[in-house]
């Protein structure tokens, strides 16, 4: 997932050093409010501790081996600024000095690798463990998880990259003048490796990680567990209201994933989409006239506010789904608000009486 | 298959050992690029990695590549090491990526294997990527090899590098051999006492608690690092010494860096 230099055109590049920079603002900021003095060596021996867990040679299941990242146990120990400046600078003296990755892609790797990778890897980690016991096997099952998740969308960000560069950049002949590969050919080639070796990789070295801090030193795994922070207590009841705020919000985000997929969904045909599919199967079995006429009937009997789930007057397809998606969160929380509503009054009814 | 898990890892701690004396060895000759100010080395040879990017015609890019030769050459730089270390590396990797464009990128047919056509169009963008990548790999090789690592931290102070970065970076630097060295002495041992071929999940395990022996290292390395940082009196202030003075012949050596970047770009443009 090293991106060298020479695959990313300077703007992508330039692009994505800022978004870079500005995960690196926020995380020195934070740390800047802690212990200047504490903070500096933990997160420079945990970039070199991470730097040491990519070099190993992890054996997977089916007989292979693999690298990890050590982004998701960095995530869990330090938190997601603690991760994102470890990452970073593990991912910086690869280049600088070991020649894996780029200078100009620099920005890059350490956007898709060390704040996308963390960011997801802290999410997913708190909100599958939240209010488990230290000891939990929740816990182990959740940094898996969150390790192959955060592994996976940063490659999907690397994918994306290297697709849109050959639409964006080519001369006048058409040759792509950067990455070659079109988003229909990136995204496969780019997640079958990482579906199923470098995602299990991060997946076995996390769990394996927390399995051994859990019996060894499970203090390191108290600052972000959401655990109060006496060790005799009981695990609390942690208020899971915000952790479900950002499950929706990622969820939101993610909804114009859809586009990438080509043609429609099997059975989610308009008239005039089956028609088209008809007449392009043109078969004796199936004649091009063949849209059923209660479908044709039925299909003018409720016209959707959001067609496609893009509104009429936006012309983003991405923003159109996310609008959607807001829309669609916003009606349900309204539902769910005036069910719980009446369903107390109800409760404080019965209580009266 | 025990035997490869180990030492395929211990393998690779040796080679960042090797890699590590190298630079360390080639930094100290006496050759074109050592005998600039780092700060220029560092702002010179980042700038032709930035114009490699930027050309994009393949001649320019042709033309940095040898001027990324001369440079190895009139800095002592070993060519054979710089073909072992890079341009055969870059291939087999880059090559191997490059090598579909030839078939999927649509454009003028210029041959055929059997029913698959090369286009002109793709074997022009896999050349290019791979002689890009060759180019700017090369240049970052160099800055590496004839760079004491201490030099090239002071010189990204130059680049306005917040301190604390420069210091985290530092420390880094010098606590990942120490790591290194403490895993590779973990496998050792455990390779010592390993008889027989161990089952996949055995060794997944043996790997996570080796790394978790190392984490619990690591924790108790940084809390000492901190005792004796206290120690000093550090309070937050970093300090950075920067003796360094520009010479003439630094000057020139940065407008040969300048003049030979934007030459590449305008012809490549």
């Amino acid at each position: 997932m090293h991106i060298p230099d020479g695959y990313l055109s300077p703007s992508t590049c330039g692009v994505l050093y800022v978004g870079a920079a500005t995960g690196w603002y926020a995380a020195l900021k934070r740390l800047r409010q802690a212990l200047l003095s504490r903070v500096i060596p933990l997160i420079s021996v945990f970039a070199a501790f991470s730097f040491v867990v990519m070099m190993f040679n992890l054996p997977l299941p089916g007989g292979t081996t693999g690298h990890a990242l050590g982004v998701t146990i960095a995530a869990i120990v330090l938190g997601p600024s603690g991760a994102i400046l470890a990452l970073s600078i593990a991912i910086a003296i690869q280049a600088l000095f070991f020649g894996d990755g780029g200078i100009t892609t620099l920005g890059a790797n350490c956007f898709n690798m060390a704040i996308v990778a963390s960011l997801v890897a802290y999410a997913s980690y708190r909100l599958i463990a939240a209010g488990a016991a230290l000891a939990s096997r929740r816990r182990v099952i959740a940094a898996a998880i969150a390790g192959y998740l955060a592994i996976n969308v940063a490659a999907l960000f690397a994918a994306v990259e290297f697709g849109i560069q050959p639409m964006l950049f080519h001369d006048a002949s058409g040759t792509p003048l950067y990455a070659p590969y079109p988003l229909s050919i990136a995204v496969p080639a780019m997640m079958i490796g990482h579906l199923t070796f470098a995602g299990l990789a991060e997946a076995v070295i996390s769990a394996g990680l927390v399995a051994y801090l859990q019996v060894a030193d499970p203090g390191l795994l108290r600052p972000t567990s959401g655990l109060p922070s006496d060790a005799t207590a009981e695990p609390a009841t942690v208020p899971a209201l915000p952790r479900l705020w950002i499950a929706i919000a990622v969820l939101m985000l993610l909804t114009p994933l859809g586009i990438l997929a080509a043609g429609t969904a099997w059975g989610e045909w308009s008239p005039a989409q089956l028609a088209r599919a008809a007449s392009s199967a043109s078969t004796a079995s199936s004649p091009a006239s063949a849209v059923p006429v209660g479908l044709q009937r039925l299909a003018k009997f409720w016209t959707a506010p959001f067609p496609a789930y893009a509104p009429t007057f936006v012309h983003s397809r991405g923003f159109g789904y996310l609008l959607s998606a807001m829309f669609g969160v916003g009606i349900l929380l309204t539902v769910s608000l005036a069910a719980r509503s009446w369903a107390a009054r109800h409760r404080r009814k019965e209580s009266s009486a | 298959m025990s035997r490869s898990f180990l030492e395929s890892t211990a393998v690779g701690f040796g080679r960042a050992f090797t890699r590590a004396m190298l630079s360390e060895t080639t930094a100290q000759r006496r050759g074109w690029l050592q005998s600039l100010d780092p700060r220029v080395r560092v702002v010179g040879l980042f700038a032709l990695v930035l114009a490699v990017t930027l050309s994009r015609k393949l001649a320019a890019v042709a033309a940095l590549l040898v001027v990324a030769f001369a440079m190895a050459v009139l800095s002592r730089v070993s060519v054979v090491t710089l073909a072992k270390r890079v341009w055969l590396i870059v291939l087999g990797f880059t090559g191997v990526i490059a090598l579909p464009a030839l078939f999927v990128t649509p454009g003028q047919p210029v041959a055929a294997l059997g029913s698959v056509v090369i286009t002109e169009q793709g074997l022009r963008t896999a050349a290019l990527l791979i002689l890009r990548v060759e180019t700017a790999v090369t240049f970052t090789t160099l800055l590496v090899l004839c760079t004491p690592w201490s030099h090239v931290l002071k010189a990204l102070r130059a680049l306005w590098l917040p301190k604390e970065a420069i210091v985290m970076l530092a420390m880094t630097y010098r606590y990942v051999f120490l790591l290194v060295e403490t895993a590779n002495q973990m496998f050792e041992s455990r390779r010592s006492r390993t008889v027989g071929i161990l089952k996949p999940q055995d060794q997944r395990r043996m790997a996570a608690r080796t790394a978790g022996v190392l984490l619990s290292k690591s924790v108790a390395l940084s809390n000492d690092v901190y005792l004796a940082m206290q120690s000093r009196g550090f309070r937050g202030d970093v300090q950075v010494l920067s003796d360094w003075h520009l010479t003439l012949w630094d000057l020139a050596g940065l407008l040969g860096f300048v003049l030979a970047g934007s030459l590449a770009v305008w012809m490549g443009r």
